[in-house]
């Protein structure tokens, strides 16, 4: 009789150092939010499924995604602010600016269209700059430096365009930027989304930029103290957000194949809910892209399923609420009961 | 009526692994003031707080004008009588001085406050206590001392027999402090009983009547007002203990200076402080609190803006304007607090560890090596023997010798040549203690130099080659150790005065 391959156990699965319960709870508890999240939005992707049969469509759920990619990319940069303990207000309108900017490029200057893409990224990292330098030099309050910030965008977008919508009906190849399938079936907005996503998480985990982001927000004095230079690294990190504020600002005035001078107040709340709904504390210190990334879908898939549902968009609103309401709820319980 | 006011017997307080208070008995007459003297830790500040019902003690026996009264809340305190000024203002910035005084107390029409009746009252108050201030004033517009005259109106508010001052002169100038001296001699006259903490020998001979001494929790023994002497005081205040233990023999050679601190100032505190730190060499700095010493080390490291002076390392004038400079010359801080200012207590060990090197394992493209740091961090872990499950394990898990050992560990990974340790052993348990005094010692033998800020004498004995004393702001002494006394360091740091005496080598 040969030994049964059922019982043995192959020599990979002897842990040579096994784990000890305690790292591997404390582990799943900071994780405990992130899954939490990852499980509300199966859980809302099985209740759709179920409520409408157009829900869990190809053609849907690449609405979904499409829907998510501008709120997306805006909360990925704005993932890195948060967990420096700041917040970032000029995201919405800045992306409207970077939109409105891109045009004037295109449209009215009529540049290349690397150069006016290019320089529509560039008006959104030069807010972040400004951003950064008012907080981290001028000491200002973010919450206060960057509502200034989204004033001065909204402003600026309206001056620049003259109120009027700018349209890129003439640009070839702009509207592809969003709209395009490299991969078929899959809008390239929802691929940059992916990209950024990838790159957001290589800088915040991997990079020095990610390590100092966590430890600024840990404790910004203590990594002061240490000879982390905070000052060079805020201004970094708000540039870096609106980096992505710019591209956001592309990706959107693509999909619309139009920059929309009016549009952009509202995005950064939404933005700053998926991040908060993704397990990224406001308190600073603890956060990660893969929860935003979460934390995006779930706001879209939300909103989708209830429109599906035909639901009044009145009551999406109040559904949207609820559901930040309980995030910040657990993620406060989880904090109390890891600080007693 | 009987003169005596207030007498305290047997109290004894004991705090998880710390016994404060050890029957600890003191005496305090009508229009009398009581200075209540002793080390940093000697028991001041848990014996007045279990006086003004902060602190419940575990035995012993508070007797209030011949009758015993049990002090469970600061209420209680208050209602009886005893009322005490914190060394840190307790008093909100943006009310008048008026809202300050009658807080929760506020004369009220319905749901209206009656504004002009609360302002009738204060003045009433300040006019008896003879404080020219404004009621309508707003607290965060006067000076310091003046604020600190608001407190103990708010105090004296609550017709208090008793009133505990801690530290009441550290913040102000000498004109200010005579103002509250002539307050302090007519609430005397009216007799008020006075328990005045303080550090300052030469206040003492001037307003105490008695010095009760305290020392590690016990009653030493008490003066009257015709024995005061300060060298009496210092000795009863430092006692002939813990003199003993291994300290640093004059044998070793002398190293190469390599920090040379010149007129160091800075605006509010530091006055021209000048010393030298030798390759090797542990330089104690001692001084009683608030004289100055974290100020020196935050300045030298550039977490302090300063007004002049300059600093050399290695023999070469360097500019370090914020810490990140500083470490760049290989001068690392630990602070005092290690909780606030010295870890990432969220993060774990291994960041913890790597927050000051890690430009060392990071490539051109700012990604960073995490194989080869936490190579090192474990290297370190076993080094330095911190007990932690793993280098993954949360930081504010570990106790405190281990937390200290990680800030150690971050800066050796960084390779500093000079360590400045702000309290080093603070909040530490003994055995631990000893550890880090082998590892401050094993620091210096492999040519780190090291500046060793302490409260506690018997530590800056034991360890430092030499001490520097500091008292308000100034170097007032620089001794060899085997120059050096628990009596000779008390000495040099209460000398306030402007007598400049500068006993160096």
């Amino acid at each position: 009789m040969n030994a049964s391959p059922i019982t043995e156990t192959p020599a990979e699965v002897k842990n040579p150092e096994p784990q000890k319960s305690g790292g591997a709870l404390s582990f799943l508890r900071t994780q405990l939010q992130q899954s939490l999240a990852f499980a509300t939005l199966v859980v809302l992707l099985v209740f759709f499924s179920f409520a409408s049969n157009n829900f869990f469509t190809w053609s849907n759920i690449s609405g979904i995604l499409l829907s998510t990619a501008v709120i997306g990319i805006l909360a990925l940069g704005t993932t890195f602010v948060i967990i420096t303990g700041g917040i970032d207000l000029s995201i919405g309108t800045g992306m409207t600016l970077a939109a409105v900017m891109t045009g004037i490029f295109l449209v009215n200057l009529q540049l290349p269209l690397l150069v006016g893409v290019v320089g529509g990224i560039a008006t959104g990292a030069l807010m972040g700059f400004v951003n950064g330098v008012n907080i981290a030099i001028l000491k200002l309050p973010p919450f206060i430096a960057t509502l200034a910030m989204m004033l001065i965008a909204q402003g600026l977008a309206l001056v620049i365009s003259g109120v009027r919508p700018i349209y890129f009906s003439g640009v070839a190849g702009f509207k592809d930027i969003a709209l395009g399938t490299l991969v078929p079936g899959l809008p390239n907005a929802v691929l940059i989304l992916f990209l950024l996503a990838v790159v957001a998480y290589l800088m915040l985990s991997k990079t020095i930029l990610g390590r100092y982001t966590f430890a600024i927000g840990s404790n910004e004095e203590a990594s002061r103290l240490s000879g982390v230079n905070t000052r060079t690294w805020k201004i970094l990190i708000y540039t870096v957000a609106g980096v992505f504020t710019g591209i956001a600002g592309v990706v959107i005035a693509a999909r619309l194949d139009s920059a929309q001078p009016q549009l952009g107040v509202g995005y950064e709340l939404q933005a700053i809910a998926a991040v908060i709904i993704g397990g990224t504390s406001l308190l600073g210190g603890r956060g990660s892209i893969m929860g935003t990334v979460i934390g995006a879908l779930i706001m879209s898939v939300l909103i989708n399923g209830l429109r599906i549902m035909s639901i009044q968009t009145e009551w999406q609103n109040v559904v949207v609420g609820l559901v930040i309401l309980v995030a910040v709820f657990t993620d406060s319980l989880r904090q109390r009961r890891s600080t007693s | 009526m009987p003169t005596q006011l207030l007498a305290v017997r047997g109290i004894s307080k004991s705090f998880p692994g710390v016994q404060a208070l050890r029957d600890v008995q003191f005496e305090l007459d009508r229009g009398e003031v009581l200075a209540l003297v002793g080390e940093n830790g000697a028991g001041k500040s848990s014996l007045m707080k279990i006086l003004s019902g902060i602190y419940t003690k575990d035995s012993g026996s508070i007797t209030l004008e011949g009758a015993e009264v049990d002090i469970d809340s600061p209420k209680t305190a208050q209602s009886l009588g005893i009322s005490i000024i914190h060394q840190e203002m307790n008093l909100m910035p943006h009310l008048t001085i008026a809202q300050n005084i009658y807080i929760g107390r506020e004369p009220r029409g319905g749901v209206f406050l009656r504004e002009r009746a609360l302002n009738r009252k204060t003045t009433e108050l300040l006019e008896r206590l003879g404080i020219a201030l404004d009621p309508r004033e707003v607290v965060g517009n006067l000076t310091v001392a003046k604020q600190q005259m608001v407190e103990i109106a708010k105090a004296l508010s609550f017709d208090a027999k008793v009133l505990i001052m801690d530290e009441p002169t550290s913040a102000l100038t000498d004109a200010e402090t005579e103002t509250l001296f002539r307050l302090i001699e007519g609430l005397k006259q009216r007799g008020t009983g006075i328990i005045y903490i303080s550090h300052r020998m030469e206040e003492l001979r001037r307003i105490a009547d008695r010095v009760t001494v305290l020392r590690d929790g016990q009653y030493i023994g008490s003066l009257g007002r015709h024995e005061l002497d300060v060298a009496t005081i210092i000795e009863m205040m430092v006692g002939r203990h813990l003199e003993e233990g291994a300290r640093p023999g004059a044998d070793r050679a002398r190293g190469d200076v390599v920090l040379r601190v010149q007129g160091l100032s800075t605006r509010h505190l530091l006055d021209d402080v000048s010393f030298e730190l030798r390759r090797g060499e542990i330089l104690g700095f001692a001084g009683l609190m608030g004289a100055g010493r974290t100020e020196v080390a935050r300045a030298i490291i550039g977490a302090d803006p300063v007004e002049s002076g300059t600093v050399q390392i290695n023999g070469r004038t360097v500019r370090i304007s914020q810490p990140a400079d500083a470490v760049r010359q290989g001068v690392g801080y630990l602070s005092e607090d290690r909780k606030l200012l010295g870890l990432l207590l969220e993060q774990d060990v291994n960041s913890n560890i790597l927050l000051a090197s890690l430009r060392d394992y990071t490539d051109a493209l700012g990604f960073v090596h995490t194989a080869k740091g936490k190579q090192k961090s474990r290297e370190y872990v076993k080094s330095l023997r911190i007990k932690t499950p793993s280098i993954a394990s949360t930081t504010k898990n570990l106790s405190g010798g281990n937390q200290q050992k990680v800030v150690i560990a971050k800066w050796l990974a960084r390779d500093c040549d000079i360590l400045i340790f702000d309290e080093p052993t603070r909040g530490i348990d003994v055995g631990a203690k000893e550890e880090i005094y082998r590892l401050l010692n094993d620091l210096v033998a492999q040519g780190k130099s090291i500046i060793m800020i302490s409260s506690e004498l018997p530590e800056v004995l034991r360890l430092s080659h030499r001490i520097v004393v500091m008292a308000n702001g100034r170097i007032t002494g620089v001794l060899e150790n085997e120059d050096a006394s628990q009596a000779k360091i008390m000495d040099h740091a209460t000398r306030m005065g402007v007598e400049k005496e500068y006993s160096s080598r």
